[in-house]
């Protein structure tokens, strides 16, 4: 395991010596399970991620979870109408902490040719998002970059982040409690 | 004997006289106006007449025309369709601009019900003695009411939405 090496390691007869943040980071970042949003087309090509060509599970996201609760990822795929707004906030806030968020295509990430009234300009507006993948829609591969993308940003995530100030000042700048 | 819109006319001007005119036939389709109070009357007769038989209310909508004088502002237009005959039919009242208000179509047809809240929803159309009448698709904070002209598309809230590439600024034109 190659990545196993990128912690400082101590090995020694019997034992290896390294730090609990790396190991948490290493494990969190290869098994995030995926909650799809897919309202509209970039959620078809979320279908061809996940099937067997591009293999999603690959990178540890072996079980899309349909609850909210047992998911890590929130992929918003698609148009977000404001009316949905307060929906996807909702699935936010029924996560468990840690939670990221990656918001897929050009509609999701700022509203896209949706340049209108109905439509929520970007869902950074109502939910703080951790990686945008652009493309309309994007290519699996794209998606899966963008998986990669945060990945390397759960690995690196220290343990006590979520208790932060920083944190806590960036989820209620969005109107959410954190307990 | 066959349904025309020959026929439905005479028999309209016949019925309602003055309440009806304008009529048309865009495409073969019969198009009238009718005078907003008298709508109601109106579309009852067309659907329990034996001979009109316009058991079915197709569409409902809602048009704003701003440029008309108070009175022609709005115009809420109904579509009906006779299918034992295979006919269909349009008419239009023509609403105030300032409270543009029609009886509702719900106490004749069902269907009126999430029709006439669309049109209320995007027009601000007010139906009389509609039972609920709010907002269904848009969410319900909203204070516009978005296809009346004079509200602009967009949101006004956007922060990163460069105007040259929705088509809103002249484009820079090369000169050869």
């Amino acid at each position: 395991m190659s990545n196993i090496v990128q912690a400082p390691v101590i090995n020694g007869e019997g034992y290896q010596l390294t730090q609990l943040d790396k190991v948490i980071g290493l494990a969190r970042s290869k098994s995030l399970w995926p909650l799809p949003f897919a309202t509209s087309c970039c959620g078809i090509a979320f279908m061809a991620t996940m099937a067997s060509t591009y293999d999603l599970a690959r990178f540890g996201s072996e079980r899309p979870s349909f609850s909210p609760r047992q998911a890590d990822m929130l992929m918003v795929m698609g148009t977000i109408a404001k009316k949905m707004g307060p929906v996807l906030r909702q699935v936010y806030e029924q996560m468990a902490e840690p939670r990221w968020v990656i918001a897929v295509g050009a509609c999701a990430t700022s509203g896209g040719v949706f340049d209108t009234y109905s439509v929520l300009q970007g869902i950074d507006k109502v939910i703080p998002v951790d990686v945008y993948v652009p493309g309309c829609p994007p290519r699996p591969e794209q998606i899966l970059d963008g998986v990669m993308k945060l990945q390397e940003l759960v690995k690196n995530e220290p343990m006590r982040r979520r208790n932060s100030p920083e944190y806590k000042a960036l989820l209620a700048s969005y109107g959410i409690v954190v307990n | 004997m066959q349904l025309t819109n020959e026929t439905i006319q005479q028999k309209l001007t016949e019925k309602f006289g003055e309440v009806v005119s304008a009529f048309e036939e865009p495409w073969g389709m019969l198009t009238f106006e009718v005078q907003r109070d008298k709508m109601l009357e109106v579309m009852q007769w067309l659907r329990d007449d034996k001979e009109m038989g316009f058991t079915f209310l197709t569409d409902l909508c809602g048009v704003h025309y701003p440029d008309n004088e108070v009175e022609r502002q709005f115009a809420a237009v109904y579509h009906m369709h006779n299918w034992v005959a295979n006919v269909r039919i349009r008419f239009k009242a023509f609403l105030n601009g300032e409270k543009p208000e029609v009886e509702s179509a719900t106490p004749l047809f069902n269907e009126a019900n999430w029709q006439e809240r669309e049109t209320y929803d995007f027009y601000g159309i007010v139906f009389k003695g509609h039972p609920d009448l709010r907002r269904i698709m848009n969410m319900d904070e909203m204070v516009s009411f978005p296809q009346r002209k004079e509200f602009p598309l967009e949101d006004q809230g956007r922060t990163d939405k460069d105007d040259r590439y929705f088509g809103r600024e002249q484009p820079r034109l090369s000169v050869y």
